[in-house]
């Protein structure tokens, strides 16, 4: 056989249709035909042993040579299985559980909000202003409404105090048409994209103008106008969601990202590692933000994993990874950035660990000074507050002031609380909306049992809320 | 449509819902989605489309306008005592596993949001050929392998069809889709409700259930008894290779989640079906044999073990009227109470096991709705609530056999 000839037909058996990118060349030294490829582990595909074989047995090699065969000359023997294309050793050693030091934590600001480094990212005055306040009016929001629940205004409420400043500064550097599947605690993603103060009450109170009609949890925010895929509290679902909006989004070519965010705890989940594994294999666009807060509830980061944290595991899964400083915005807002704009120009998912405290509770259901040193969470409010350390870094700017601080904060806390205090003025949604929406168009089933509801109102008006239009 | 036409349309397809009867007489039923009904009686389509002004939020990308009304303009209902025939004129004849074939590579060409998911679905073209071919027509990206984790490539689907595709997700056998149990009751069951209705989740899952040849415990099992329970899903069960594909390209073109639930011994069954287009009613329940002694209830692989043990009933002079529910969430209470006030007893046949199965909540909602048409207690031949034995002729005692229904059958009537 011409050596042209072999050389494309072993080109020809080697391309596969999908892995465009494998590139192959044919090298020839006298009887033996050495194949190389750009990436050695093509495997993943099964492309190797398979594509090993045929091209041997093709030319009439023994068995033998297919053993022996290099990828590259001169190069250690290797032994290709479908898994991958590994290099054999003699020696028995066990690879160790932890690399000789942890992934480092990319920051911009020091502690007191100093500019360190090259990095620090230009962003202007009006965007910096704009941050900073959405991170107060986040501050006061769950101050208000925190105190709001333990007045019994109303059921439940969670805080992302100590994150605001993560919040603001990932939506700040995402676009607002990508697909966000939050876990929480980021709200401040809604809040950044135009979620107004009164769609908040709206929602946590349960009128009929929240947009879950009344029917998900307070903080379980949903919007399909902003892109904020809704809430669901099972912990770690949304990361797959994320990667089915993902590959939807490959699909169409249109250059937009998916997110999810979820805290340290919910990476222990099983969809956590489904989903990573997912987004690599199928190469989608999608951006898994860790929220390492230190707490799953009263369960301390120690306990909750054993290897270098959440980033540690990216690169297992062939995944590109970084960590972060949590509570320094302005590099939250680079990496995120950075993270997303590989994301969507290589189609690849990107893994970030945002390094953070949960200063609050978990929720209204928790009393976090049970199992946690009070000390501490003064440690983290007074000396690591994110949005002390972007005020400060804003003051040495000359964009900010304490007038200008004290006239915000009162403007708006008194909003939040003239929201609060309207959606609670508002009807609860209608009896009707009990039924609608469990499909699309409402069953005959559903419709007899909505006709027994209004018939035991009708019966004892007086034991129903007066606020449930009928 | 001529107002003749609409009446007998609305009084053969009643059963389904209260808001296309009204359609169909024309009145305003108010906000309704996407509405396409067919009537399967006589295999004739009769389509009538329905819709607001605006659409869903998420529903779709902008390329959105599938739906392409297909009017018979002489399309008669048959009488409600006349079964739905299978001896078409012309037609081609093929197996089940061809059919859900068809039906998906129809709706595939179709509609380019509609992808395929699971394990082995692509190259390998599913472990029981239902998706074969579609990876080289199709394209590695609509037929998707994916890696081995069903709630994460379940959870995928859900995502996906929030943002605008319609996935059908395969489980390789329905068993492993416990796996996916929270992404399709948390989900894919109630999302749609609790986002206030802003993001719909247009999924199909679908994929090989029911007890099998000596497959083992975890192979075998009857999943529609676990998930009938979830808000939100609709269910559906084929039994022949008509139904099939109707069903498949029906759950397809819903906006609701659908579970379509095949049985893994039926992929092999043969029939002629229409060459022309047709979908089949999700709602609906199959009039297979009519009848006025005793009306028996049954779905899926049971039909067949139904219909063998009527040979021998209408060979000893009994008459029964079998009806193959089809539609497992809701049931198609219109057909089965029809049955009921003409026969007055009923027979429910089932795989599922006597605890909490599909037979268990039959005979509450007929009992419930029928009670005073009633001159006997329901019956119910199930499966034990046991796990399925690997051991053949062990196996086979846990499945409801055509010698059982003979002997339920004789005793009910001889009452």
């Amino acid at each position: 056989m011409a050596s042209s000839v072999a050389a494309r037909k072993l080109l020809r058996i080697a391309r596969k249709p999908w892995s465009p990118s494998a590139a192959l060349s044919v090298k020839r030294s006298g009887s033996k035909y050495f194949v190389e490829a750009e990436d050695p582990d093509l495997c993943r595909t099964g492309l190797g042993g398979s594509l090993f074989f045929r091209l041997f047995s093709s030319l009439g090699a023994s068995h033998d040579s297919l053993l022996h065969c290099n990828y590259e000359e001169n190069a250690e023997q290797r032994a290709a299985f479908s898994g991958a294309t590994i290099a054999y050793t003699e020696d028995l050693q066990f690879v160790s559980k932890l690399l000789p030091s942890r992934i480092p934590c990319f920051r911009v600001l020091s502690e007191l909000g100093k500019e360190l480094g090259k990095d620090v990212p230009q962003l202007g005055r009006t965007m910096a202003q704009k941050m900073y306040e959405q991170m107060v009016t986040l501050q006061v929001l769950d101050n208000v409404f925190y105190n709001a629940q333990r007045q019994g205004r109303f059921a439940f409420y969670a805080t992302c105090t100590g994150e605001e400043a993560l919040n603001i500064a990932c939506a700040a550097a995402l676009n607002d048409t990508d697909t966000v599947f939050p876990q929480y605690r980021e709200p401040g993603v809604l809040l950044w994209r135009g979620y107004g103060l009164q769609e908040f009450a709206d929602h946590c109170i349960g009128n009929y103008q929240g947009h879950g009609k009344g029917r998900q949890m307070s903080i379980h925010y949903g919007s399909s106008k902003l892109h904020y895929f809704t809430i669901s509290s099972v912990l770690g679902t949304q990361i797959p969601h994320a990667v089915g909006a993902g590959y939807s989004l490959k699909m169409e070519n249109e250059k937009r990202c998916s997110v999810t965010f979820f805290g340290e705890g919910a990476a222990s989940e099983g969809d956590f590692h489904g989903g990573v594994n997912f987004a690599a294999c199928l190469e989608v666009p999608v951006l898994f933000i860790c929220r390492n807060n230190g707490w799953a509830i009263s369960t301390p980061a120690s306990q909750q994993y054993r290897g270098d944290g959440i980033a540690g595991r990216g690169q297992a899964y062939g995944v590109r990874s970084i960590r972060v400083d949590g509570n320094d915005a302005l590099a939250v807002f680079s990496a995120v950035k950075a993270a997303r704009q590989l994301a969507v120009d290589n189609n690849e998912p990107v893994l970030l660990e945002l390094m953070t405290y949960r200063v609050g509770h978990h929720s209204t259901s928790d009393d976090s000074t049970k199992y946690r040193d009070v000390a501490e969470i003064r440690h983290w409010t007074e000396k690591r507050d994110g949005v002390a350390r972007f005020r400060n870094w804003l003051e040495s700017k000359g964009w900010w002031n304490k007038t200008m601080e004290e006239q915000f904060r009162w403007y708006v806390r008194a909003e939040v609380i003239a929201c609060l205090a309207a959606a609670e003025a508002k009807n609860k949604p209608p009896l009707a909306d009990l039924f609608s929406d469990v499909y699309d168009s409402v069953p005959q089933n559903l419709a007899e049992q909505e006709t027994q509801v209004r018939e035991a109102v009708r019966k004892c008006p007086e034991v129903y809320p007066t606020d449930v239009p009928l | 449509m001529a107002l003749s036409q609409g009446i007998m349309a609305a009084s053969v397809v009643d059963c389904c819902s209260r808001s296309w009867s009204a359609l169909a007489l024309g009145q305003n039923v108010g906000p309704i989605r996407w509405i396409s009904l067919i009537v399967t009686k006589t295999r004739k389509v009769l389509t009538i489309q329905a819709s607001t002004a605006e659409e869903p939020a998420s529903f779709g990308p902008s390329s959105q306008k599938l739906w392409t009304p297909k009017l018979v303009t002489n399309a008669v209902a048959t009488k409600q005592d006349a079964p739905a025939t299978t001896g078409a004129k012309g037609g081609h004849e093929l197996l089940l596993f061809e059919a859900l074939r068809e039906g998906l590579e129809e709706e595939m060409e179709r509609d380019p949001t509609v992808v395929v998911m699971g394990e082995d679905v692509g190259h390998y073209g599913g472990s029981y050929k239902v998706t074969k071919g579609f990876a080289e027509k199709f394209g590695d990206w609509r037929a998707l392998d994916t890696p081995i984790a069903e709630n994460s490539f379940t959870g995928m689907a859900v995502g996906a069809a929030m943002t605008g595709l319609r996935p059908i997700i395969e489980g390789m056998n329905m068993g492993f889709l416990l796996l996916a149990y929270n992404q399709i009751s948390n989900n894919c069951g109630m999302l749609h409700y609790t986002s206030g209705g802003q993001f719909t989740i247009p999924c199909v899952i679908r994929g090989p259930g029911g007890v099998g040849r000596q497959l083992g415990a975890e192979h075998s099992q009857r999943l529609e008894s676990y998930f009938q329970s979830v808000p939100g899903l609709q269910m559906v069960a084929c039994s022949t290779p008509y139904n099939a594909k109707g069903l498949m390209k029906a759950a397809i073109r819903s906006n609701n989640p659908v579970i379509l639930f095949e049985h893994v011994l039926l992929y092999n069954l043969k029939e002629t079906i229409p060459d022309e287009e047709y979908i089949c009613c999700l709602e609906e329940a199959e009039m297979v044999r009519p009848g006025k002694d005793v009306t028996i209830l049954t779905y899926s692989r049971m039909r067949h073990y139904v219909l063998q043990a009527a040979k021998t009933l209408v060979s000893k002079g009994y008459d029964p009227e079998i009806i193959d529910i089809r539609s497992l969430k809701p049931f198609d209470m219109y057909t089965i109470g029809n049955s009921v006030k003409k026969t007055h007893k009923v027979l429910i046949v089932e795989e599922c096991m006597r605890t909490g199965g599909i037979g268990a909540s039959l005979r509450a909602a007929i009992m419930e709705n029928f009670f005073d048409y009633l001159d006997a207690p329901i019956g119910c031949l199930s499966s034990q609530d046991v796990p399925t034995p690997y051991s053949g002729p062990l196996e086979e005692l846990t499945v409801v056999q055509p010698h059982q229904i003979i002997s339920a059958v004789e005793k009910m009537l001889s009452e």
